[in-house]
């Protein structure tokens, strides 16, 4: 196997608020090789997209702390300077976000705010020459009509295209690392998978190094290698995509899978969900935080399991469960499929 | 962009007659009184009346009334009876006063403003912004007439660095006409100094939590190019509203106190005069003055928006 190209080890972000530290991020770790797909995925809050803003410097503020280590080939970022974290933004690790109709100014067009990003880097770029550059980007992303679309506004572009050209633009100056933040999220679901297929295509291509923040396992299924499934700011399991999707040892993961909808299964009455909410950072129970949510608490969940191989056939598949994994393979089966039963309480409610 | 412009000049001339037509009723339909003795003034002569009435035909219908009023203001022939000046020539002649004093505070308001509300902006929270924020409300609180005499007395009676007010025209003595109206400057834009700080403040602290500015740091600029060309840049949108709407006010009426006081020989002391004096036809020929400015300024601000904001001229393309 090759040396990772980025390599995170027990990364820690907490913020200062009125209230508390709120420690987004406790402790997450994982490697990067080139060309492959990481997926972080997780609820709201759980601490992914603060994970990856985080490796870029993006989370840097006065209230923040950023403990731990981030290495891009062998290069420690939380380290660094912001001038030098400046230098990498876009130039080796670019980034890609949700909400494609807000993440370009309305008042530019889009080929200059790719421009802006290709002259940042190399500032003897000229207009003419960065142009031709952008139209060679559209077409590579697949916009119709690249030359002219060039010169149009953000708000005259759709959803799905303005992600192409988001794409587009991160990939103007060919980074190493390509992190891609809830990129389909804000789209239609026939436009998710073109966009999808898109990301696949260049992460082979270029042999380009994809993170990818979502919290629908869905698009994980079509291009992620390994998986972290994160909650409450930690890592709760990671594994291969396969090993995540056919034998996952975290509940949390269970109701995760249980909760996607499937063509190739019966209709449920109810889309299935996982019952409660998310814990406040501020105010984590003792222990397991998935606890409260859990149909298969039990004693030992009191104390926080470490994240470690529980099978003796796969040491890179990890979790933090104390259940034997003879048990979780029996309880996660619900109606023939696995997934996460309602707690009791909620159940008769 | 050209039909835009076109369509807001058109809404231009629609409001301008609105305008003309509401002072035509207040002036002249409303009031009891018959008009002619209004438009003669208190101590008018009964020939006097007799002749305005015929002048201005009050004896024919109110279309034909409106429509001698504007011929009259348009070809300068609405005037004052006394003493019996034109007063289209009258306001021509106060313009370049009232302008210098406008103009130049509107520069002054604008520039500190800005200048003032980005570094509180960038600085946010931070001993900078927190002594800023209390320069902006200080000027917001202090009223120009409390203002302007302390200033007259500390920078023309106690230094004697500074005349304490009047007006000297630009080509007559250029240094002259700059050293009298530093203060009148100053008087003028100390409120709007402190009030476009604190609108551009609170505008750039929004705009920095937009998902675009994140974009603009993720694609590697530095903070200077992400402060000025993504924050400052569309913070400055609304600004520009608000500054069409002010300066526009300013020269059709706000200015009335700094010229009063100052005793510049502008548009506004001249209607100030012609209030306390109860003369009808400068009162009008100042408020349809005022109007056309506020408007012309309006039409103004929405080309610049359109300029400034693509998104704003979609409405080109769907009509």
């Amino acid at each position: 196997m090759s040396a990772p190209l980025l390599s995170v080890k027990d990364l820690r972000v907490g913020f200062a608020t009125e209230d508390g530290v709120v420690q987004a991020v406790d402790g997450v770790s994982f490697d990067l090789r080139p060309g492959e797909v990481v997926a972080i995925v997780g609820e709201s809050g759980s601490g992914k997209s603060v994970t990856a803003q985080t490796l870029i410097g993006l989370t840097r503020a006065n209230n923040a702390r950023i403990e731990g280590s981030v290495k891009l080939g062998g290069e420690e970022l939380t380290s660094a300077g912001d001038a030098e974290m400046r230098q990498l933004r876009g130039e080796r690790v670019a980034m890609i976000f949700q909400d494609p109709m807000t993440s370009f100014n309305p008042v530019y067009r889009l080929g200059d705010q790719i421009v802006e990003a290709i002259r940042a880097h190399r500032p003897d770029t000229s207009k003419k020459r960065g142009r031709e550059r952008v139209v060679e980007l559209f077409e590579a992303v697949g916009i119709p009509d690249a030359e002219r679309r060039v010169d149009d506004y953000p708000h005259e572009f759709s959803g799905g295209m303005r992600q192409r050209a988001m794409i587009a633009m991160a990939l103007a100056l060919e980074p190493e690392v390509l992190i891609a933040d809830e990129p389909t999220t804000a789209l239609d679901v026939t436009i998710q998978a073109q966009i999808l297929g898109l990301i696949e295509e260049l992460n082979r291509e270029h042999n380009l190094a994809t993170i990818l923040i979502t919290h629908d396992l869905g698009v994980v299924a079509e291009v992620a290698d390994r998986v972290l499934v994160m909650y409450a700011g930690k890592v709760v399991e990671e594994g291969t995509l396969d090993e995540i999707f056919y034998d996952p040892q975290h509940p949390y993961t269970w109701g995760l899978l249980g909760s996607l909808t499937r063509l190739d299964r019966p209709r449920p009455h109810r889309l299935p969900q996982i019952a409660g909410s998310p814990p406040s950072l501020l105010d984590l129970p003792e222990g397991c935080p998935f606890r409260p949510r859990c149909p298969h608490e039990f004693s030992k969940c009191p104390e926080y399991p470490g994240l470690e191989a529980r099978l003796p056939e796969s040491s890179g598949h990890r979790d933090r469960c104390w259940l034997t994994p003879e048990e979780k393979r029996e309880r996660r089966m619900v109606e023939g499929q696995i997934g996460l039963e309602a707690p009791r309480e909620v159940g008769q409610a | 962009m050209t039909r835009f412009i076109v369509r807001r000049l058109v809404g231009m001339i629609t409001v301008l007659f609105a305008v003309s037509a509401i002072v035509f009723v207040v002036f002249m339909v409303l009031p009891k009184q018959n008009p002619a003795q209004t438009l003669a003034g208190k101590n008018a002569t009964p020939v006097l009346v007799k002749n305005i009435e015929e002048e201005w035909g009050f004896d024919e219908s109110l279309p034909q009334q409106y429509l001698t009023m504007m011929k009259k203001v348009f070809t300068g022939e609405l005037i004052q009876y006394s003493p019996r000046l034109p007063v289209l020539d009258l306001i021509v002649e106060k313009i370049p006063a009232t302008f210098s004093l406008t103009i130049g505070a509107a520069l002054i308001w604008l520039f500190f403003g800005l200048l003032l509300g980005y570094l509180s902006a960038i600085r946010a929270g931070g001993w900078l912004d927190r002594i800023l924020t209390g320069v902006s409300i200080a000027g917001i609180s202090i009223p120009v007439f409390l203002l302007a005499p302390v200033l007259i007395y500390v920078f023309a009676n106690k230094l004697e660095v500074l005349p304490n007010g009047q007006y000297v025209p630009f080509e007559e003595d250029p240094v002259e006409w700059l050293k009298h109206l530093i203060l009148p400057w100053i008087t003028l834009a100390v409120l709007s100094i402190g009030f476009y700080s604190r609108v551009l403040r609170s505008n750039m602290l929004d705009v920095m939590n937009e998902d675009y500015v994140r974009t603009a740091r993720a694609k590697g600029l530095n903070e200077r190019q992400v402060m000025t060309r993504h924050v400052l840049r569309n913070s400055l949108i609304p600004v520009i509203t608000l500054f069409g709407l002010d300066f526009g006010a300013t020269i059709a009426g706000t200015a009335i106190i700094t010229e009063a006081i100052f005793d510049i020989d502008g548009v506004g002391n001249y209607a100030a005069n012609a209030v306390a004096k109860f003369e009808l036809p400068p009162i009008m020929g100042v408020a349809l003055y005022g109007a056309f400015f506020v408007v012309l300024l309006n039409t103004i601000v929405d080309v610049v928006y359109a300029y400034l904001d693509p998104r704003v001229r979609l409405g080109e393309s769907a009509s």
